[in-house]
């Protein structure tokens, strides 16, 4: 409405301009007094009875009158001087007259991951770090690792996979049962475990490849249960809901992280602590996870990338094109297996101790929930994810029950705001003039 | 049945089948006789397709549960013809072409292509993905399937996706980088550039598919197709929604991929500027049951298109049945 009042002669538009100005004002103070009249103007006060509340209509008066007089100013000063018309369909978030925020994200994008790399490597020596912040790394990035796994097969791929911990399973057991079994060590056993879940995932993938969508999520969250019931059930072998303990920590080549002689500290003459375990098993997921993120963006500018990407748009016009889509999607499935394996067995040799307890369906949904929240395909997006789902969850630890409700809210919020999640600019893998990122609406979720 | 078309009629036939196949001194010979010309003539008679079929379709039929939407269809195509198969809505064109590019399995029949080295495919037995990898058939699709989110380069380099996937060692040697990868991937963009350059959308390359305008949209899609190095290629209505000019450039199109490339071209089509003003054979359909099959002037005037087309009085009607009965 202002905008119009500007467009229109100057001398007419004047007194117009100025009622608008005048009523946009009287909307926002209104609305501080309605916010400030319970925040500002009630101080609790301690008394023999309890607590009791004193009004305090000073401050209030104060808050609204400077609402007011400051929106009045902005609104004849600094707004609509120059009107920016905002083209239909431009959102509110979107600079008036500039580029999309977007836009200006997409330069900074590629810095925000050198830095958030840089910081990753240097973390545990910095001087605020403590037990407890190392721990939530560690689950940080292992759920990360996780959320890059399953973002090949949903947000590659396309294919909806409700029984990713699955795999993550798989990976845990092989690992904790060759330990035990075999007295192999963690580094033996970390590719046979990501091999032996990539077998399962093209397993899973022969007879689902027929089904789409959500007859798809249905079979494949069926798998994952099924895998957690046999964990629970083949007593003489997986020793069920008792679970597989003592299962090696991982070593430095060969040096274990221990007290005795010839641990890690005895061996560099440091002085024994137990936190340098969890330095090593944060480097070790950090390595993990960052080959998860370059195999991953590898593949993206290969042909079985783009194949991944073109059956998400279109199967038929795939099939059209010469691609065996069998094979596709098998590749998609084994690949994201595969890095559940690697993700399940460092998993194992962090805890010492897996049961079935740990891989229930709610993980399953909560590495689906980072991968969408963060925008399907974005590698970026999932670690924004991970990191603010974790956050929430550890900051709410004292409403015990409710979190997961305020969470579950916090989700659909941000799914109101971004749709398509935080990141859902695709970045093409290859251009001929200019790498431009294509905004999130033409990309398709996939449907099988 | 625009002038041009027709004006370029009578080079077509054998002689400009000839100037396609490499042996362009034989062709020049070739041309230089009266090329069989089909105006005057019964024209059932010249049927040059018949000399040197790229596909063969032989008794082709397809039913649905009761409902028999091709009935015992029999066609050639000619190598380096462009061959059109027309008909009614729902004749059962597309249902061929389904059947021609393994997306249905024919009830009954044999499909067989050719290769100009002797090689032969029967499709009704090939997977629709070896259909278009091994036996060279490419198709476009009525309704345009391209990778929408995906840019016009990465639509063209994913239709080369075999050729680059053996390149890359079946992604092992892709994943660590080797030269032999880079360098393939490099001839498939030099590739998808030859080709958006031919369909005029070279500015566009890094635009994603869904932002291009319908008539680029189409052109993208042939251009797709023709990066899988078709020697038939098999066109869905490609003319469907363009306006004049668009399709005045898409005959061009068409005659240039067939004259250069050497590509057969079979397309169904209801845009009759099109259909006669390029193409060298014409089969009609209609109800699954073949019609007419010759020389654009022929399938022209031929009484049963137009009344398959036009419709018929009702007394006609009658004759007919009469003469059927008796």
């Amino acid at each position: 409405m202002s905008v119009e009042a500007v467009r229109g002669a100057p001398a007419a538009a004047s007194s117009e301009r100025y009622a608008a100005a005048l009523k946009d004002a009287f909307i926002a103070a209104l609305i501080t007094l309605a916010l400030a009249a319970p925040i500002i103007g009630l101080k609790t006060t301690t008394s023999v009875g309890g607590l009791e509340l004193t009004p305090r209509a000073m401050p209030v008066a104060i808050a609204v009158l400077v609402v007011f007089c400051g929106r009045l100013a902005l609104n004849l000063i600094f707004w609509q001087r120059h009107p920016s018309v905002t083209p239909i369909g431009v959102k509110w978030y979107l600079r008036p007259g500039g580029r999309p925020l977007a836009d200006h994200f997409d330069q900074w994008k590629i810095h925000l991951g050198v830095a958030a790399m840089a910081f990753a490597i240097v973390m545990p020596f910095m001087p605020f770090v403590t037990r407890y912040w190392m721990d939530q790394s560690i689950v940080i990035l292992t759920y990360v690792m996780l959320g890059w796994g399953l973002n090949i097969v949903v947000g590659l791929a396309g294919l909806l996979d409700l029984g990713y911990v699955a795999f993550y399973a798989i990976g845990a057991y092989s690992f904790a049962l060759l330990a035990t079994n075999f007295d192999l060590g963690f580094w033996i056993c970390l590719p046979l475990a990501g091999i032996l879940a990539a077998c399962w995932g093209l397993i899973l993938g022969f007879p689902v490849l027929r089904l789409r969508g959500d007859y798809l999520a249905i079979v494949t969250l069926a798998f994952g249960e099924i895998i957690r019931i046999i964990l629970l059930n083949w007593y003489t072998f997986t020793n069920g809901p008792d679970g597989i303990s003592q299962i090696p920590r991982p070593t430095l080549f060969g040096l274990e992280f221990t007290r005795e002689e010839g641990g890690f500290a005895d061996f560099f003459g440091l002085e024994y602590s137990s936190v340098h375990r969890i330095v090593y098993l944060y480097y070790i997921i950090l390595l993990l996870a960052l080959i998860t993120n370059f195999v991953t963006l590898r593949l993206r500018r290969l042909p079985v990338g783009r194949a991944w990407e073109a059956l998400r748009e279109d199967e038929i016009a795939c099939r059209s094109l010469g691609i065996n889509t069998t094979n596709t999607k098998l590749t998609a499935f084994a690949c994201g297996a595969m890095f559940g394996g690697f993700a399940g067995s460092f998993f194992a040799t962090r805890q010492g101790f897996v049961s079935p307890e740990s891989f229930t369906a709610i993980e399953s949904f909560i590495i689906l929930a980072v991968v969408v929240l963060g925008g399907l395909g974005s590698q970026l997006g999932i670690v924004i994810a991970v990191i603010f789902l974790n956050s929430a969850f550890e900051l709410l630890r004292e409403l015990q029950e409710y979190r997961m409700l305020i969470v579950g809210m916090a989700m659909v919020l941000i799914m109101i705001w971004r749709p398509r999640g935080l990141i859902s600019r695709r970045i093409p893998s290859i251009f001929l003039a200019k790498r431009r990122a294509i905004s999130g609406e033409p990309v398709s979720e996939g449907s099988g | 049945m625009s002038p041009g078309g027709k004006g370029k009629e009578p080079a077509r036939g054998k002689g400009a089948k000839a100037k396609r196949t490499p042996k362009a001194a034989a062709a020049i010979k070739v041309e230089a006789k009266p090329a069989p010309q089909p105006s005057d003539a019964p024209a059932a008679a010249a049927r040059p397709w018949n000399d040197d079929p790229i596909l063969e379709v032989e008794h082709l039929t397809m039913r649905f549960g009761g409902l028999v939407a091709v009935d015992d269809l029999s066609f050639v195509a000619g190598r380096g013809d462009i061959t059109a198969v027309i008909g009614p809505n729902g004749a059962g064109k597309t249902t061929v072409f389904n059947c021609l590019t393994g997306f249905y399995k024919p009830t009954e029949g044999m499909i067989t292509m050719r290769h100009e080295n002797g090689d032969s495919f029967l499709l009704e037995r090939l997977d629709d993905f070896r259909i278009t990898w091994r036996a060279k058939v490419a198709r476009t699709f009525q309704n345009i399937r391209l990778f929408p989110g995906m840019t016009v380069l990465e639509n063209l380099l994913v239709a080369q996706h075999n050729r680059l996937m053996l390149a890359s060692g079946f992604t092992v040697g892709g994943i660590f980088g080797l030269a032999g990868y880079r360098l393939a991937e490099a001839d498939a963009v030099e590739k998808a550039r030859y080709w958006l350059d031919k369909v005029m959308l070279i500015e566009r390359a890094d635009d994603p598919a869904a932002d291009l305008p319908y008539g680029a949209q189409r052109r993208l899609e042939i251009a797709r197709a023709m990066c899988t190095d078709p020697h038939l290629l098999c066109l869905d209505e490609p003319a469907a929604g363009l306006n004049p000019r668009e399709t005045e450039t898409l005959n061009q199109l068409l005659e240039y991929i067939g004259e250069t490339h050497g590509t057969s071209i079979l397309l169904i089509e209801h845009d009759m500027s099109v259909v006669m003003g390029i193409s060298d054979h014409i089969v009609v359909l209609d109800y699954g049951v073949k019609i007419s099959d010759g020389t654009p002037y022929f399938v022209r005037n031929d009484p049963r298109v137009i009344a398959a087309y036009l419709g018929v009085e009702d007394d006609e009607v009658e004759i007919a049945e009469n003469e059927a009965l008796g």
